[in-house]
């Protein structure tokens, strides 16, 4: 339906919906701009002239067959792809208007800013308590009391307080995989980025476990720039505000979720989203 | 989307399963018609056998509407399908709830024809003008079903088109009845019955529009129930 449409007989849908007016990226505050952005591993072209801007305070999902770049691309956004020596990146992207990819910015403290949560569960070979911490530790913040604060904080904000508040000193290794996800996440949020980048935080989990995962990115949203990589496309269509489509290193289609997934514009999403050989 | 799209699937058993309910629908489609007819013939025939049978006959529509909804949810819930076959699977729940309501419509056709018999009192231009009328309400069923077969937008807006004709013949028909009425208060009675008849095939164009509109929404994505004419046309034009 059009937005001249939603005025009906005098009532306003939008307003009956439960999820408020329709979603369109012009209105949106944006926190990542993403321009003309090209990846390469040594001679192979992996993303090609990429531009898209993620919105705050949204979660924006990137689906896609295997090998199409959304994890690749992910990762520039606090710059992983560093770590990879043949990697090389042209074009740019602005995290509140600033140019991650300069020279002079503190890669750390970018990767503070945005934190990453991976397909498997990684916590460290320590504490429940000692892997909230670390990320203050590294601050040089080891007041007790604080850090007890922070390590409740980051736990009730994960959804996992309730479940490990009486083994805070036991190992990370003895939580559930479930658990564990909802750990690193934990982990990730106590540095108080502004930006999740999620690789396919469920993937490796069981339904309940993902739900629960799923339930946190939603009440995360109020706080966080949420982007997500999943290869389940309803968990993409029930989490996210924002989908974008890849194809082969290529932007093919970013839309909103509601919108992409009910009508998209592009025949290869189509194909892909209804599982369809192109 | 066009109709070589529902057999593209990866899983050849999901293409089976939504040509299968498709398939279903044009039967029930098929069986609405046919109500149609034998509802018209009967009632401008005098003719209360085939009245009374189509009158006992609408439980067949009814069981195969309850049958593919089952299938429907079957679908929803297995294949949990997106985008155009969503809207296939929206547009096929939608288009069966119409098509019972015109089964309805048949059914009370049918049963006017069977307790009118060959009590014919109304002059026989009247019959003419219903004939006419279901002729072209059972012509817009069978022309949207064919739209709703082939995917065809253009044909959907075509036989949308015609509802208003038949309003227009049915507000004549009405006034032709009223007339009949006034001059011989006799009638009355039977012409009563007579008008609900042609209430009820005015109906069943409405349910034939929201055939057409359901068409659209399946092949373009674009919701344009509760337009006009008009703007469902523009719709159609500024997504094609």
């Amino acid at each position: 339906m059009n937005d001249n449409q939603t005025m009906t007989h005098g009532v306003d849908i939008g307003s009956l919906r439960k999820k408020g007016p329709e979603l369109s990226l012009d209105r949106e505050d944006v926190c990542l701009e993403v321009k003309n952005l090209d990846l390469y591993y040594g001679d192979t072209q992996a993303l090609f002239d990429i531009n898209m801007k993620i919105p705050r305070k949204r979660v924006t999902a990137y689906i896609g067959p295997s090998g199409c770049g959304k994890s690749t691309l992910l990762r520039c956004f606090n710059r992983m792809n560093d770590l990879v020596d043949i990697a090389r990146v042209d074009g740019s992207i602005l995290l509140d208007g600033d140019e991650i990819n300069s020279r002079g910015v503190d890669v750390p403290d970018l990767r503070r800013r945005v934190g990453m949560v991976f397909q498997k569960p990684n916590p460290f070979p320590k504490s429940v308590y000692e892997n909230i911490a670390y990320g203050l530790r590294l601050q040089g913040i080891n007041n007790r009391s604080t850090l007890d604060d922070v390590v409740e904080w980051a736990l009730k904000g994960a959804a996992l307080w309730d479940e490990v508040k009486d083994r805070l000193n036991d190992s990370a290794f003895g939580l559930s995989g479930g658990q564990q996800q909802r750990l690193v996440i934990a982990r990730a949020i106590a540095v108080q980025p502004e930006v999740l980048l999620l690789d396919e935080p469920a993937s490796a989990l069981d339904p309940i476990s993902t739900l629960k995962i799923e339930e946190l990115i939603y009440e995360l949203k109020s706080t966080y720039t949420i982007v997500i990589v999943t290869h389940n496309m309803q968990q993409a269509a029930r989490v996210s505000d924002y989908t974008a489509f890849m194809y082969l290193g290529k932007m093919v289609e970013y839309d909103a979720t509601d919108r992409l997934f009910t009508n998209p514009k592009n025949r290869q999403t189509e194909d892909y989203i209804t599982g369809r050989y192109g | 989307m066009d109709k070589s799209d529902i057999t593209h699937h990866i899983s050849q058993q999901f293409n089976e399963e939504l040509e299968g309910v498709r398939n279903m629908v044009l039967t029930m489609g098929g069986l609405v018609e046919k109500a149609i007819g034998d509802a018209i013939e009967a009632l401008v025939t005098g003719n209360s056998e085939l009245g009374d049978t189509v009158a006992t006959s609408d439980y067949k529509i009814n069981s195969l509407e309850v049958e593919i909804d089952e299938e429907c949810a079957q679908i929803i819930a297995r294949r949990q399908p997106a985008a155009s076959d969503l809207r296939l699977i929206v547009a096929i729940i939608k288009t069966i709830t119409d098509l019972e309501r015109m089964g309805d419509e048949a059914e009370k056709i049918g049963r006017i024809a069977a307790n009118l018999g060959e009590e014919n009192t109304v002059n026989s231009s009247s019959y003419s003008a219903i004939r006419h009328l279901g002729e072209h309400a059972r012509a817009m069923l069978h022309d949207a079903l064919d739209a709703y077969a082939r995917f065809d937008v253009d044909a959907a807006l075509k036989v949308a088109r015609q509802d208003a004709g038949i309003d227009q013949e049915y507000e004549g028909l009405i006034r032709q009845l009223i007339t009949v009425m006034m001059e011989d208060p006799r009638c009355i009675r039977h012409v009563i019955d007579i008008m609900w008849a042609a209430r009820a095939i005015e109906r069943i164009g409405d349910h034939a529009r929201n055939i057409c509109e359901y068409v659209v929404f399946m092949v373009l994505g674009k919701d344009v129930r509760h337009t006009t004419f008009e703007q469902m046309e523009a719709e159609v034009k500024s997504a094609t």
